[in-house]
């Protein structure tokens, strides 16, 4: 049984098309991250769910039972807001208990499901203190136990990370990914930092413009992008596109890029030659995540791999980052991102030959930015 | 193009002009910042000297005219004992506690209305505040004829053929101060609802979502949560319309002049009465000096319960 | 702010407009009461109460209660007040303005040591209660020759409204980045400089509020207005106190119904016209 289905949802605001159609099914237990930049309807999306907003048209089913039109309270479900919306004048205990009281859990019950809680998620000491007393982390902590204990079929999160400063962020990060481990709830988790999205969820639904690009797995969304849109979003830096032919040569096909000194590169692609027929001779786009270009080593013929072609490219800037080294490099009139090795320091304004691992590009029709199989 | 004889001729010229000027701006810049201290200082000078000025003469024998003679606390003890004095601060708890408890009631429960997203929501926030921007005066006088028996209301109702229709509190001693009270009531529990309408505007809307989610009804919304979360508001709010409960002396004026008898004087009324219509500047002195200390009983409270929170709030982090 | 979801809350909404047009109707009473008594005669008022609908309308009320109904001896109608009113408070507001201005900038952007309690003590003046500076005035005004006089009036307004315009102001101009001024004092800005150029600039806001707050709060004055007048320096409210001081002729309550719209006026236009900043003046007090 499905935790979330969702069918041919749409929200329409006076002549705004928010969300335009959308499909999706979720199983219990999973970890679901919407990800999108703004404006693209995944807190809206959130919100529908949740029950907060109506929708214009479509369905939604919670556990089976259709919920379009129920009210938030009796949908089953839990949410952490972004800015955790702790009831201010009561105290944690009573932030926590709150829902219970408003459904007629006798007290008892309620003592009991508040000591599990707050053991869970160590806020045992903080009971008895206000919100305005407590700092970031721990309200954060306060509002998960606010939904952990309504025990629901799903947990909704609108951002919760975002008013975090970037080490507590990471901290808290693990804390949920290590809640979900232990709880086994199902989640809807809406963010706008991809790196949250990779590192959470067990399927990425990619929002844009009110729809959903693509809706998989991490590494799926990550090597096999179903759009550019994707491609570009997720992965920091994101991928490189580059504008190439594609061409035939014998019974291989090479993707074909002008320098900027005016000559060629060909760079071979793995597919077959039949793969792309109807694309022999077109004008693609290639995508190379920064990872896969890597300094020419002159000794390195590398291990025997078929899939590393070669190139030339001017080196515009550097940037060590001490774990590694960014270069921005321009080929075939774009910039292009690569990761080069910590040590590695080619002069700006050279040419450099960079080691191109052709395993793991994608190519992209121009046209409708779909991703060629 | 200039000689050099020339322009070494015009340049010291030039240059004292240049610094005759910067000399006078700052002489104007100097004089503009000593009269701001002494404005600045005629305004705290202002403040003390009036108050401890009107403290002293509580303490001489002064009737008509100021004369300073040392009588000690001799007005005050007959002021405790006089029954006016009595009299005035009875009316001034009761008419003090229903206007503010009702204004406030008021205030909220059309806050609360407002805040459901109603349409000419600008008409109707118009309407409630409108009175604040009138005289006591004028509110004293146009509620004085509406409560009045012959002219107003009571005349109304019995016009319609219900002879028996009473409405004359304004002239009955025991119920006259509930008259000030609906008038007071009446000028100024729009101020009240545009507060609180403005703190529950200002309170984070997810709140309102998360009471939705917890199943929460709008009624254990507003009670258990939103209108805690203002708490803030609510106390200024009962603490300034207290200060102007104890200041109201217009109201009274307009309305009922005190009467009947001194069933509506309020201690500022007998201020006016000793200082300027019994010739008795001392007594009415000390008055005030008691009505300042009422004053700074309702508002310390609050002064050091603010310090207080500030302090008790931890950092964000 | 809560969303309301279907039909079966029609009802609700029902009772919920109901209730607001009660309370409005509630509000507005009095002044359709008084408007449309200042439109009938006397013989109407007293047969059928206030509260009731001109069977004729009696224009003359409005121009007998402009010029020529007789208030407390003197019969020149109410003109003669408003326009001691308008003296008054015109220069009064714009004086306490500027100097409120002045005071609020040099408190909050030329700090010195003790600035922190001026400003206290200043600020205690808007809570002090009027009665405590009746006499003082009383003694200073007959020092100055100034006792009964437009001109007295306007002083005790001025430095009067001081603690209040002091308030508004310092509380704006804290707010004002302190990296504006240090830099305009780095180019070698003065005091009245900085306070030209930068400061007033950005003032507009403040100032309307302050300028509304006052002109409302010293028109609508009454006790130093009646303590401090006499016979026909006084300004408007005193005169509409003193109706009830006519014992010689009967009362007009249709003339006196126009004459205290005609007092009202003022306030009222600057309330309507003010809105938002109407309101900033009233908060400004509460968040002290």
């Amino acid at each position: 049984m499905s935790a979330l289905s969702i069918e041919s949802l749409r929200v329409r605001f006076g002549a705004v098309n928010v969300l335009k159609g959308i499909d999706m099914e979720i199983e219990s237990g999973e970890f679901i991250v919407l990800v999108g930049p703004s404006g693209c309807g995944k807190s809206t999306l959130l919100n529908v769910i949740a029950g907060l907003q109506s929708s214009s048209s479509g369905r939604i089913e919670i556990g089976g039972r259709d919920v379009t039109r129920v009210a938030p309270a009796d949908r089953d479900i839990a949410m952490v807001f972004q800015s955790y919306a702790l009831y201010p004048a009561m105290t944690v205990k009573g932030n926590i208990t709150f829902g219970m009281e408003c459904r007629g859990v006798p007290r008892v019950e309620r003592e009991a499901a508040l000591d599990r809680v707050a053991k869970l998620l160590q806020i045992g000491h903080l009971l008895g203190r206000r919100p305005s007393q407590l700092s970031g982390g721990q309200r954060q902590r306060v509002a998960m136990g606010r939904a952990l204990v309504r025990d629901p079929i799903l947990f909704l999160f609108d951002e919760p990370l975002s008013n975090l400063d970037a080490k507590l962020r990471v901290e808290m990060r693990m804390e949920i990914k290590r809640l979900h481990q232990r709880v086994g709830t199902t989640m809807v988790y809406v963010t706008h930092d991809q790196i949250e999205a990779m590192t959470l969820a067990t399927r990425i639904a990619v929002m844009h413009q009110g729809e959903i690009q693509q809706f998989a797995d991490p590494q799926t969304i990550y090597d096999a992008p179903a759009n550019l849109f994707v491609a570009r979003f997720m992965g920091s830096p994101p991928m490189n596109t580059i504008p190439v032919r594609v061409e035939a040569e014998g019974d291989k096909v090479v993707a074909v890029l002008s320098n900027d000194e005016g000559g060629r590169e060909s760079l071979q692609l793995p597919r077959s030659r039949e793969a792309l027929a109807a694309w022999i001779g077109r004008d693609v786009l290639l995508g190379l995540r920064p990872e896969c270009l890597s300094l020419h080593e002159k000794n390195d013929y590398g291990d025997g791999n078929n899939a590393i072609a070669h190139l030339s490219a001017q080196v515009e800037m550097i940037e060590p980052t001490g774990a590694e080294t960014m270069a921005l490099i321009s080929l075939a009139g774009v910039e292009a991102m690569a990761r080069l090795k910590a040590d590695a320091r080619p002069s700006i304004g050279s040419r450099a030959t960079f080691a191109v691992n052709m395993s793991k590009v994608c190519l992209f029709d121009p046209q409708t930015e779909l991703r060629i199989p | 193009m200039r000689s050099p004889s020339v322009s070494a001729r015009q340049g010291p010229v030039l240059s004292r002009q240049r610094s005759q000027r910067r000399v006078w701006a700052k002489w104007v810049e100097t004089f503009a910042k000593g009269g701001a201290y002494i404005i600045l200082a005629a305004g705290i000078l202002y403040v003390v000297g009036f108050t401890l000025w009107t403290m002293w003469i509580s303490l001489t024998d002064s009737t008509l005219l100021p004369n300073y003679a040392f009588v000690g606390f001799k007005h005050y003890s007959r002021l405790l004992q006089s029954r006016v004095w009595q009299v005035a601060y009875i009316n001034l708890f009761v008419y003090g506690v229903a206007f503010v408890s009702i204004s406030c009631g008021i205030g909220m429960l059309l806050a609360v209305l407002i805040d459901q997203r109603i349409r000419a929501e600008n008409l109707f926030r118009t309407i409630f505040l409108y009175p604040m921007a009138l005289s006591f005066v004028v509110t004293g006088t146009v509620w004085g004829w509406i409560l009045n028996p012959t002219i107003g209301a009571e005349h109304f109702v019995r016009g319609l053929g219900w002879m028996e229709f009473r409405f004359d509190w304004i002239v009955d001693r025991n119920m006259a101060i509930y008259t000030i009270s609906i008038a007071a009531v009446w000028q100024a529990s729009g101020f009240a609802m545009a507060l609180f309408l403005a703190g529950l505007r200002s309170l984070d809307a997810d709140l309102y979502n998360a009471a939705q989610i917890d199943g929460a009804s709008p009624l254990r919304m507003y009670v258990r949560i939103l209108i805690p979360a203002i708490w803030p508001i609510v106390a200024s709010v009962l603490v300034i319309l207290l200060q102007l409960a104890l200041k109201t002396y217009d109201l009274v004026q307009a309305m009922t002049a005190g009467g009947p008898g001194i069933a509506t004087m309020l201690p500022t009324n007998v201020v006016y009465d000793y200082m300027f219509q019994r010739g008795q500047m001392g007594e009415g002195s000390a008055a005030a000096v008691m009505l300042l200390m009422s004053l700074l009983i309702v508002i310390l409270p609050y002064v050091v319960l603010q310090q207080i929170r500030r302090r008790g709030q931890a950092p964000n982090g | 702010m809560v969303e309301s979801r279907s039909t079966g809350r029609a009802g609700g909404r029902f009772a919920l407009y109901a209730v607001l047009v009660a309370f409005a109707a509630f509000y507005l009473t009095p002044l359709v009461v008084v408007f449309l008594n200042s439109f009938r005669s006397l013989e109407e008022i007293t047969q059928t109460s206030v509260l009731g609908i001109p069977h004729a309308i009696r224009w003359e009320n409005w121009a007998q209660a402009w010029g020529s109904y007789c208030i407390g001896g003197i019969c020149s109608g109410i003109s003669p007040y408003m326009w001691n009113s308008v003296a008054i408070a015109v220069p009064a507001t714009l004086l306490s303005t500027l100097v409120g201005a002045l005071n609020g900038y040099l408190l909050s952007l030329w700090r010195f040591k003790g600035s922190q309690i001026a400003f206290g003590v200043i600020t205690f003046g808007v809570f002090l209660p009027a009665q405590m500076k009746l006499v003082p005035w009383a003694i200073t005004l007959r020092a100055l020759d100034l006792s009964d006089t437009v001109t007295g009036l306007t002083l005790i307004h001025i430095v009067q409204g001081m603690s209040f315009t002091t308030l508004f102001c310092r509380n704006y101009y804290v707010n004002v980045p302190a990296d504006l001024i240090n830099s305009a004092k780095v180019d070698g800005a003065g005091f009245l400089q900085i306070f030209r150029r930068i400061v007033l600039p950005l003032s507009p806001p403040i100032l309307i509020v302050t300028v509304i707050w006052q002109f409302t709060n010293i028109w609508n004055e009454y006790l130093y207005g009646i303590t401090f007048s006499e016979g026909s320096h006084r300004p408007v409210t005193a005169a509409l106190m003193a109706f009830s001081a006519n014992i010689a002729q009967a009362r007009e309550y249709g003339i006196e119904s126009a004459a205290v719209l005609l007092a009202a006026l003022p306030t009222i236009l600057v309330y309507l016209f003010g809105g938002k900043y109407f309101l900033r003046g009233l908060t400004a007090g509460a968040v002290k």
